[in-house]
């Protein structure tokens, strides 16, 4: 089908749309119609007088007081979060790890339908990206929250039953996928009458954060919050229309396929990332973002462009050319948040590089933040007809998501975690030389597992490109590559049994610094 | 930016515009593009077996979306012609697939329509192609000492069949198989089906300009 007049008007409406948005946006923040957040903006996070959040594990950290009733009304709920977090981490990368071993020796589980590799594989995903990586950035959202509105959290009650209903249906969600009950669909596999308790769950966690936003005793909401508080209404938004049932079929199914799984990325993932960074790297570093006016340009642009790119998931494929142009287009225009995030957080950085040795969790924040904008750019690139047609269906894929689910939302992530378990529970990590530890083994792990895949992946699509070659070559020459990404998984997955080990041995040592704060407390 | 109400607002409808432009506008589209004729609703027998494929999750490792000759040799290699919009017109989930660690699959009916062939395939891949990479489905058959009249036995070489008696086809492989035999998009597609003909435009503006090339040597 040629592009109708009128389908044509609509691709340039949608993206006129989105320039002349942006454009209004950035001439309203050049001519003062707006108030464009400024530099005393950025520094609303710190209190007078507070420099870097930096504790020394030898040092006792002292607590501002206000500060201090506001993470003790947090951190219940912060730790609930991270724990099961944590244990879906494990859970999900042992899955992980098997399913790429199952690729590298096809008999070695097929003795039962629980474990062959379209379901081990399928229990993965939704381990890693509902259980670990959406709960760990919700602790990241539940401890920033309070701490940048200066108010306690309200409901906290609701976020722990929250985390109960969420906790229990994903169990029953990864069973039903085990035994062969699934929807089907890429990232919505979770059967349809379990999901309905993941959004009741999803809904415990977004009414206190709207209750705890309209309590706040600051004017100003910092950059994370907007990140934040616009990904809470996103992710339920989109898990509710693509699950209902009976309403999808053929190949519009595949359109929101894709609409949803490439915005549970976009629109919900990558806010909590970038969220989490925009607060933790100046936070850390006692210092303010570089320029806290790009950051606002940079939030709508993401709003603006990432929310139309999931039909990239189907160039070449039976939908209208239209909306493949439209999503490559958008695929491009997202240099434009990337190049913002990145310019602050960045630059940030590159003028506190002693933070880096002073901090572990910055370190894995700061090598979280780079991934985004490395996978962003491979994203925008990758969207390219010419470099889909080779890449699509292959392995790079592949390893381009994970570099941005696991180099940067997990490792932003892990950071957090490293610095938020201390201040939420008044302990220090009993082995602080196992974060390190961590650190290097999923960086090591992680570059194997990524250019295994990137390299082997294109060898794959471009022996499929080639007529003369028959299929078999394209998973002959792929074997090697297949074992280094079995190696990296492996190297990966030690690394984050390092964080439980350190997780469960601190439940297990006694308090050391809440003593204090509370002797501080009661002082004034 | 300092209130909340209006973040939400823009929030929503920013995502708002994105499901109008990505789902409903092409939902319609879609819809009204209807079945391709030619394109027969699946047998009791192949809608059960699609729900074992679906179960299994065969779609990780295999794609049902032929490409375009202009854009990539599917066609060559046997797996059909590009596919239209129309030809999923049955398929709920539908199971388009973004990986080919195994090849594409929308034509496989066509390509090895033999029961046997996908028998012994499902029990052991590599009784057939000592390359394969994927998973053997043991548990969808039963081994006995004596098939039955009704029972269907996998033909399989010495090296992968029991020291004693018989491997038989349970309800799901036969079902599957089934499934897989009456994957054939051999029907001639809609002339204005809808489907992806960027790669094509391309080389249709492209092809010009190399004559005129050509001319001007």
């Amino acid at each position: 089908m040629q592009i109708t007049p009128t389908l044509g008007l609509l691709l340039t409406l949608s993206f006129v749309v989105s320039l002349l948005a942006l454009s209004a946006l950035i001439w309203a923040i050049a001519n003062k119609q707006v108030h464009a957040p400024d530099q005393d903006d950025a520094r609303s996070i710190f209190q007078p007088g507070e420099g870097a959040e930096i504790a020394p594990p030898t040092q006792p950290h002292h607590f501002d007081t206000e500060r201090s009733g506001i993470d003790k009304s947090s951190s219940g709920p912060v730790m609930w979060l991270i724990g099961m977090g944590v244990f879906w981490l494990i859970y999900g990368s042992i899955h992980g790890l098997a399913a790429s071993l199952e690729l590298n020796l096809p008999d070695l589980m097929s003795g039962s339908a629980q474990m062959t590799f379209g379901r081990m594989r399928t229990v993965h995903l939704n381990s890693v990206i509902f259980g670990w990586s959406s709960q760990a950035g919700l602790a990241a959202i539940f401890w920033i929250i309070p701490r940048i509105f200066h108010t306690p959290l309200r409901l906290g009650w609701m976020v722990k039953l929250g985390t109960l209903i969420w906790n229990l249906a994903l169990v029953a969600g990864v069973a039903a996928i085990a035994n062969g009950w699934t929807d089907g669909l890429e990232w919505l596999e979770i059967p349809w009458q379990i999901d309905i308790a993941l959004a009741i769950g999803a809904a415990c966690f977004v009414a206190p954060l709207i209750a705890t936003t309209r309590a706040r005793t600051v004017h100003h909401i910092y950059v994370s919050g907007w990140y934040f508080l616009a990904a809470v209404l996103w992710f339920p938004v989109l898990f509710v229309i693509a699950n209902i049932p009976g309403l999808h079929w053929g190949v519009e199914q595949a359109t929101m396929n894709w609409w949803f799984a490439h915005n549970v990325l976009g629109l919900w993932l990558t806010p909590l990332g970038v969220g989490t960074a925009y607060y933790f790297i100046p936070k850390i570093i006692g210092k303010p973002i570089y320029s806290y006016a790009v950051s606002l340009v940079g939030f709508w642009a993401l709003a603006l462009f990432y929310s139309q790119v999931g039909i990239h998931h189907l160039i070449g494929g039976p939908v209208p050319t239209w909306l493949v142009t439209l999503s490559i287009v958008h695929s491009i225009m997202m240099f434009v948040p990337v190049i913002a995030v990145a310019i602050n957080q960045h630059v940030t950085v590159a003028r506190n590089m002693w933070a880096l040795k002073a901090s572990m969790p910055l370190r894995f924040i700061w090598f979280g933040a780079l991934s985004y904008t490395i996978a962003s750019f491979q994203g925008s690139i990758e969207a390219l007809r010419s470099v889909n047609t080779i890449t699509h269906f292959t392995q790079y894929t592949i390893g381009h998501a994970h570099l941005g689910a696991y180099a940067f939302v997990s490792l932003v992530l892990f950071g957090a975690i490293y610095q938020i378990v201390p201040r939420a529970t008044g302990k220090y990590f009993p082995f602080p030389r196992l974060i390190g530890w961590h650190f290097w083994l999923v960086v090591v792990g992680f570059a194997i597992y990524f250019f295994s895949l990137t390299i082997g992946g294109v060898l794959q699509g471009l022996a499929m490109m080639d007529a003369t070659r028959p299929f078999a070559d394209s998973v002959t020459l792929l074997k090697p590559y297949l074992e280094g990404r079995s190696l990296g998984g492996g190297l990966m997955t030690l690394g984050h049994i390092l964080l439980a080990v350190n997780l469960i041995a601190l439940a297990f040592t006694k308090r050391t610094r809440d003593l204090e704060t509370e002797t501080m407390v009661a002082a004034q | 930016m300092n209130r909340y109400l209006p973040l939400a607002i823009v929030s929503l409808a920013i995502l708002a515009f994105a499901t109008l432009l990505l789902v409903i506008v092409p939902g319609m589209q879609i819809a009204a593009d209807g079945v391709a004729p030619g394109l027969k609703p699946y047998t009791a027998a192949e809608a059960r077996g699609r729900a074992v494929y679906v179960s299994m999750g065969c779609l990780y490792c295999h794609s049902q979306q032929p490409r375009d000759e202009a854009q990539a040799p599917d066609g060559e290699r046997g797996w059909g012609r590009a596919s239209v919009a129309g030809d999923y017109a049955y398929d709920a989930p539908h199971q388009l697939g973004t990986m080919r660690t195994g090849p594409d699959l929308m034509n496989i009916g066509d390509r090895l329509p033999s029961q046997d062939w996908q028998l012994t395939h499902l029990y052991q891949p590599r009784a057939i192609s000592n390359w394969s990479i994927m998973p053997a489905y043991p548990f969808l058959f039963t081994h006995k000492d004596k098939a039955g009249p009704t029972d269907v036995v996998v033909k399989l070489p010495p090296a992968y069949a029991p020291k004693t008696g018989v491997i038989v086809a349970n309800q799901d492989a036969l079902d599957l198989v089934s499934y897989l035999q009456g994957m054939k998009h051999d029907y001639a597609p809609p002339g204005d089906g809808l489907r992806d003909n960027g790669y094509a435009q391309i080389d249709a503006r492209q092809m010009p300009q190399t004559d005129a090339a050509k001319a001007a040597q």
